[in-house]
């Protein structure tokens, strides 16, 4: 019997792709998020009222992941900016691959912003790195409080924590300050918005952090 | 549900570490999985003797050691293994700690038996 020693990491392969679109990416000088969160949780919702808020103070474009239907790029497209969808066909993440292959459809010149929203699904894309900047965790107030402690690794890899439907937070069981501090629990660096898409609160804070952090980047690229 | 995809990564870094003459006497691919990689260990066993069942490696069995999830207090110094994910310190309440264990995902040894021509 003989033994080869590996040490091998499994998704390399994808770490390897990640790292090409995170080269093209500061090549183009584009800020990139790969916007996470369980399903219904309300990540369009947010794209949206992100689009809105910044639609011609910033170029954007979007990259949509889900398991069939292109019924997210079609409320995305409203806004007038460049969108592709990616249908998994099944498959419950976007992987580097993917992303990969839709740039083939996608100019990024010029593009200083590129929201890409990962598959509803709160484990799987947690260990797909895209070759984004940052992951943003979508979570809302209606999935309850305890989700960062049942999800950890989601909330660990994440850097932004937006806590969604915060209207909602009078008729439903969870204890916003409890979901907050589950988080940093996990994740002491997230940095955290409160958001409704609905009545608007928070959505201005959250859209100009995100401007001020593509600008940023754009600057950092230039130098 | 990504086990599947997992696992053809698994068999694709055995394809290349295995030369091609001892493909048929692979006998167990040895792994680390930590406790917060978010893999469920019997479905990786289930899709990889699925994917492998027509293939060089379908004797192969998968062993799988699991990694518990472990901190290490920057401030009082105590390795501790607190709730899965959690980084405060159980002892001080800190939250200046090291994830040391938990988040792995590796494939570590290939154990072939003894070449079937015995040459």
């Amino acid at each position: 019997m003989s033994v080869i020693t590996v040490e091998r990491k499994v998704l390399e392969k994808n770490d390897e792709i990640a790292r090409r679109n995170r080269e093209l990416f500061a090549l183009q000088g584009t800020f990139v998020i790969n916007v996470v969160s369980s399903p219904g949780s309300g990540k369009t919702s947010v794209l949206e009222q992100t689009l809105q808020n910044l639609k011609g103070q910033l170029n954007i474009a979007v990259v949509e992941g889900d398991v069939q239907t292109d019924l997210d790029a079609q409320r995305i497209a409203k806004f007038d900016v460049p969108v592709v969808q990616i249908v998994t066909n099944g498959g419950c993440h976007l992987e580097a691959k993917l992303v990969n292959d839709a740039l083939q459809n996608l100019s990024l010149n010029n593009v200083q912003l590129l929201i890409i929203e990962n598959v509803g699904n709160l484990v799987c894309p947690s260990n797909y790195d895209l070759g984004e900047a940052m992951k943003v965790v979508v979570a809302s107030t209606t999935e309850g409080d305890d989700k960062p402690l049942k999800y950890p690794a989601m909330f660990r890899n994440a850097a932004v924590l937006i806590i969604n439907k915060i209207d909602l937070v009078p008729y439903v069981n969870c204890d916003l300050e409890m979901l907050r501090s589950n988080a940093l629990k996990i994740n002491p660096s997230l940095k955290v918005f409160e958001i409704s898409c609905t009545s608007r609160q928070g959505i201005a804070e959250w859209s100009d952090w995100l401007k001020q952090q593509s600008l940023n980047h754009s600057h950092e690229i230039a130098k | 549900m990504h086990e599947l995809s997992i696992a053809q990564n698994i068999v694709e870094i055995v394809e290349q570490q295995v030369s091609p003459a001892d493909r048929g006497v692979v006998k167990k691919v040895k792994m680390k999985i930590g406790e917060m990689a978010g893999i469920v260990s019997d479905s990786l066993e289930f899709c990889f003797s699925a994917i492998t069942a027509d293939t060089f490696l379908k004797d192969a069995r998968l062993h799988i050691d699991q990694i518990p999830f472990t901190i290490n207090c920057n401030t009082c110094g105590v390795a501790a293994a607190s709730a899965v994910g959690v980084v405060v310190c159980p002892q001080c309440g800190g939250a200046d700690t090291t994830i040391i264990g938990g988040t792995e995902l590796q494939v570590t040894e290939i154990e072939l038996a003894d070449s079937l021509e015995g040459s």
